[in-house]
C-alpha cells in the first residue's frame, strides 16, 4: 500500500470530522452571522458528556441536548441584543468561551482525559479503522439530517426565509425570534455531537474546542455563508488538503499552505463556494 | 488650543517625567510592557475602531517585529551560534538569519516586514471584497498558522520556548536597571509620537473616508473613491505599529515566544481595546495598559479565577458599554452638563 492512499482516509476523516462542526456553524454563522467563539466550547461540552455517560450511543443525543440547551441560553441571556451588531458577538462569545474552559477545568480538572471507544469500534477494513468509518458515517448522517430538515419540514423552510430576508419573513408572520431560538439550539446541539464524534480519535480536555474552531470556520468561509453543499466540499477539501500538506512538507508548514490555498480560492471565489444572491446593499 | 492638549501634555508628562522617577524598576519595566501591547492597540484602534477592520492577527505583525529584534540580539551577542541552535543541532548559521547581524537590517525588517505582508494581505482580501465577519476568520487563521509553523521550526526559531536570555542592546547590558529607563522612555516616546501621528491621520481628510468606508462601503465607491485602497493602507498601517511594539517588548521583557502571539494574545488585545472605547484612540491606549495591569495584578492572586473575571468582564462590556469605558465617560459628562 502506498503511503499516498495511506492519506487518503487520513485526510478524509479530518474532513468528517470538521463538517460535523461547520454543520452547527452553518446554522449559527450561516444563517445567523453570529460568530460564535463558544461553539468549541459546546463541542467540548459534548466530549466531557461522553465521558460522563461512558457510553457513546447513549452519549450522542444526550451531548446534542446539553450543548443545544447552552446555546439556547447563550442565544436569549446575551446574543439576541447583537443581532445589529455581529461582529461585537465575536468579542462577547469568546469572553463566554474562557468562562466555560475554565469551568471545565475546575469541574473535571486540567489533566485530558479518555474516553475507552467500545469494543465493537476495535479493528477495521483495510486501511479505514472503524472508529474513523463511524465518525465519517456520523457526518454523512449528520448532513442528511439538516438537509431533510431544512428542505422539508416547515420549520426548516421558516429558517431559510429568515436567512434570506429577515425583516420579509417578519412581515409574512414568521415568528423570527422563534426561529433564531431554534436555528441556535440546532446549530450549538450539532457541536455537542461533534464532540462526542471527537472522543473516538483523542484525549478530551478543556481546550478541546480551540484546536478545531478556526479550520471549522475556515470551511464556512470557502464554502459560503449558509450553504451546506459548500460545507461538505469544503469540509472535505481541506481535509484532505490538511492531511497531503502535512504529508508533502512537514506539520508545520501545513496550516500556512491551506491558509494560502483558502486565501487564493478566494480570489476566484470571493464569497465561498456557493452563494446566496442578494440585491441588498450593506 | 491649549485646552484641546491639556490632556495629551498631562499624561505625557506623567509618563515621561513622573512614572521614572516614583516606580520602582520592576514596577516601571511593566509599565513598559504595557506600553507595548498599547502601541499594539492603537494600530487596532485605527484598523477596527476607525476602518471597521476586526483584525485578529495582530500578533502575528507584533511576532514578526519581535523575532526580528530577537535574531539581532542574538547574533550581537556574538560567541558563535544562537544557543537554542546547538541545542537542537543546527551546525551553521540558516541563511534567513545572516543579514539580521545588522541591527539596521533588523529593525527595518521589524517594521517593514509587517507592513509587506499586510500590504499583500489586504490588497488580496480587500480587492475581492472579502471584509467584515469574513476578514475577521482569515486574519484569526493567519495567527493560528503562523504559531503553528514557530513551533515546528525548532531549529530558527526556538520553537515553543521562543528566544530569551538576551544580554546586551547597542552595547548596553540589559540587566542595568538605567537601560531598562531609557528602554521605558523609548517605548513611552513612540507610543506619543505614534499616538499623535495617527489622531492627526484620523482628523484629515483620508480619516474621514477612512471612517466613511467603515458606515459604508459601497457607498464610498460609487463615489468614486478606491475603498480597498484606504483599507489596505489602513491596515498595513496598523501590522508596522504592531511590528515596532514586538520589537521593542523584546529588549523590555527579555522573551519571545509563539505564546505571546497567538490566537489568544491576538484576541485579548481586540478585547483590551473594546473595553478601552474602540472610536476613541485614547480608549484604545487606555484599554490596553488596564487590562495589562490588570491581567498581571489579578492572575497573579488568583490564577483561575482571572479568566471568570476576563470573561464576565468582556461579556458585561460588550453588553452594557459597547463604547467602551470612554463612551461610558462620555455619557457621564453629557449627563452632567443636560
Amino acid at each position: 500500500m502506498p503511503a499516498f492512499l495511506n492519506q487518503l482516509p487520513i485526510g478524509l476523516s479530518i474532513g468528517a470530522v470538521l463538517l460535523l462542526i461547520a454543520l452547527g456553524l452553518t446554522f449559527t454563522f450561516g444563517q445567523m452571522g453570529v460568530i460564535n467563539m463558544a461553539h468549541g466550547e459546546f463541542i467540548m461540552a459534548g466530549a466531557y458528556t461522553a465521558f460522563l455517560l461512558g457510553d457513546l450511543l447513549a452519549a450522542l443525543p444526550v451531548a446534542f441536548l446539553v450543548a443545544g440547551v447552552m446555546g439556547l441560553v447563550l442565544e436569549r441571556a446575551a446574543i439576541r441584543h447583537f443581532y445589529r451588531r455581529p461582529l461585537d458577538t465575536l468579542l462577547l462569545t469568546w469572553g463566554v468561551s474562557l468562562v466555560l474552559q475554565q469551568l471545565a477545568r475546575d469541574l473535571f480538572g486540567a489533566p485530558n482525559v479518555q474516553v475507552p471507544a467500545p469494543s465493537w469500534l476495535a479493528g477495521g477494513v483495510g486501511i479505514l479503522p472503524y472508529n474513523r468509518l463511524f465518525i465519517m458515517g456520523l457526518a454523512v448522517a449528520g448532513v442528511v439530517a439538516v438537509w431533510v430538515y431544512l428542505t422539508r419540514t416547515k420549520l426548516g423552510r421558516r429558517t431559510q426565509a429568515v436567512v434570506q430576508n429577515r425583516q420579509l419573513a417578519a412581515t409574512s408572520g414568521i415568528d423570527t425570534g422563534r426561529v433564531d431560538m431554534l436555528t441556535f439550539f440546532i446549530g450549538s446541539g450539532l457541536a455537542g455531537v461533534a464532540g462526542v464524534a471527537l472522543t473516538l480519535i483523542g484525549p478530551v480536555g478543556p481546550a478541546l474546542g480551540t484546536y478545531y474552531i478556526v479550520d471549522a470556520f475556515l470551511v464556512v468561509v470557502a464554502g459560503g455563508l449558509g450553504q451546506l453543499r459548500g460545507a461538505v466540499l469544503a469540509a472535505i477539501a481541506l481535509g484532505l488538503l490538511n492531511s497531503y500538506a502535512e504529508f508533502w512538507s512537514d506539520a508545520s508548514l501545513a496550516k500556512v499552505i491551506v491558509f494560502a490555498v483558502v486565501i487564493a480560492f478566494l480570489q476566484v471565489r470571493p464569497q465561498g463556494l456557493f452563494v446566496l444572491r442578494s440585491r441588498v446593499l450593506t | 488650543m491649549i485646552r484641546r492638549h491639556l490632556p495629551f501634555a498631562t499624561v505625557a508628562v506623567i509618563a515621561l517625567v513622573a512614572a521614572p522617577l516614583l516606580l520602582e524598576p520592576f514596577r516601571l519595566g511593566l509599565l513598559a510592557k504595557y506600553l507595548c501591547y498599547a502601541i499594539v492597540a492603537l494600530g487596532i484602534g485605527l484598523a477596527w475602531g476607525q476602518g471597521g477592520m476586526l483584525t485578529l492577527g495582530q500578533g502575528v505583525f507584533f511576532g514578526l517585529g519581535g523575532y526580528s529584534m530577537a535574531m539581532y540580539l542574538k547574533l550581537a551577542e556574538g560567541g558563535g551560534l544562537p544557543d537554542f541552535m546547538v541545542w537542537s543541532g543546527v551546525e551553521e548559521l540558516p541563511a534567513l538569519w545572516v543579514p539580521f547581524a545588522n541591527p539596521v537590517f533588523a529593525l527595518g525588517m521589524a517594521v517593514l516586514g509587517p507592513v509587506a505582508l499586510a500590504l499583500v494581505l489586504g490588497t488580496l482580501v480587500f480587492r475581492q471584497r472579502v471584509r467584515g465577519a469574513y476578514f475577521a476568520i482569515l486574519t484569526q487563521a493567519l495567527a493560528a498558522a503562523m504559531v503553528i509553523l514557530l513551533v515546528g521550526q525548532q531549529g530558527l526559531t526556538g520553537g515553543t520556548n521562543g528566544m530569551t536570555n538576551f544580554f546586551e542592546l547597542f552595547g548596553q547590558d540589559l540587566a542595568e536597571d538605567s537601560t531598562q529607563r531609557g528602554l521605558y522612555l523609548v517605548v513611552a516616546g513612540v507610543l506619543g509620537v505614534l499616538y499623535l501621528a495617527t489622531r492627526q491621520l484620523v482628523q484629515s481628510r483620508y480619516g474621514r473616508l477612512l471612517v466613511a468606508v467603515r458606515d459604508g462601503e459601497d457607498r464610498v465607491r460609487f463615489l468614486g473613491y478606491d475603498p480597498a485602497l484606504v483599507k489596505t493602507v489602513t491596515f498595513a498601517a496598523s501590522a508596522g505599529m504592531a511590528g515596532l511594539a514586538g520589537a521593542l517588548f523584546v529588549p523590555v521583557v527579555g522573551i519571545i515566544s509563539p505564546a505571546l502571539l497567538g490566537v489568544v494574545p491576538s484576541l485579548e488585545l481586540v478585547v483590551a481595546v473594546a473595553v478601552g472605547g474602540r472610536h476613541a484612540l485614547a480608549g484604545a491606549v487606555l484599554g490596553a495598559v488596564v487590562m495589562g495591569y490588570a491581567k498581571t495584578a489579578l492572575s497573579e492572586q488568583f490564577a483561575g479565577g482571572w479568566l471568570y473575571l476576563q470573561g464576565a468582564l468582556f461579556i458585561l462590556v460588550m453588553t452594557l458599554a459597547p463604547k467602551g469605558v470612554v463612551g461610558l465617560a462620555g455619557r457621564l459628562r453629557r449627563a452632567r452638563t443636560t
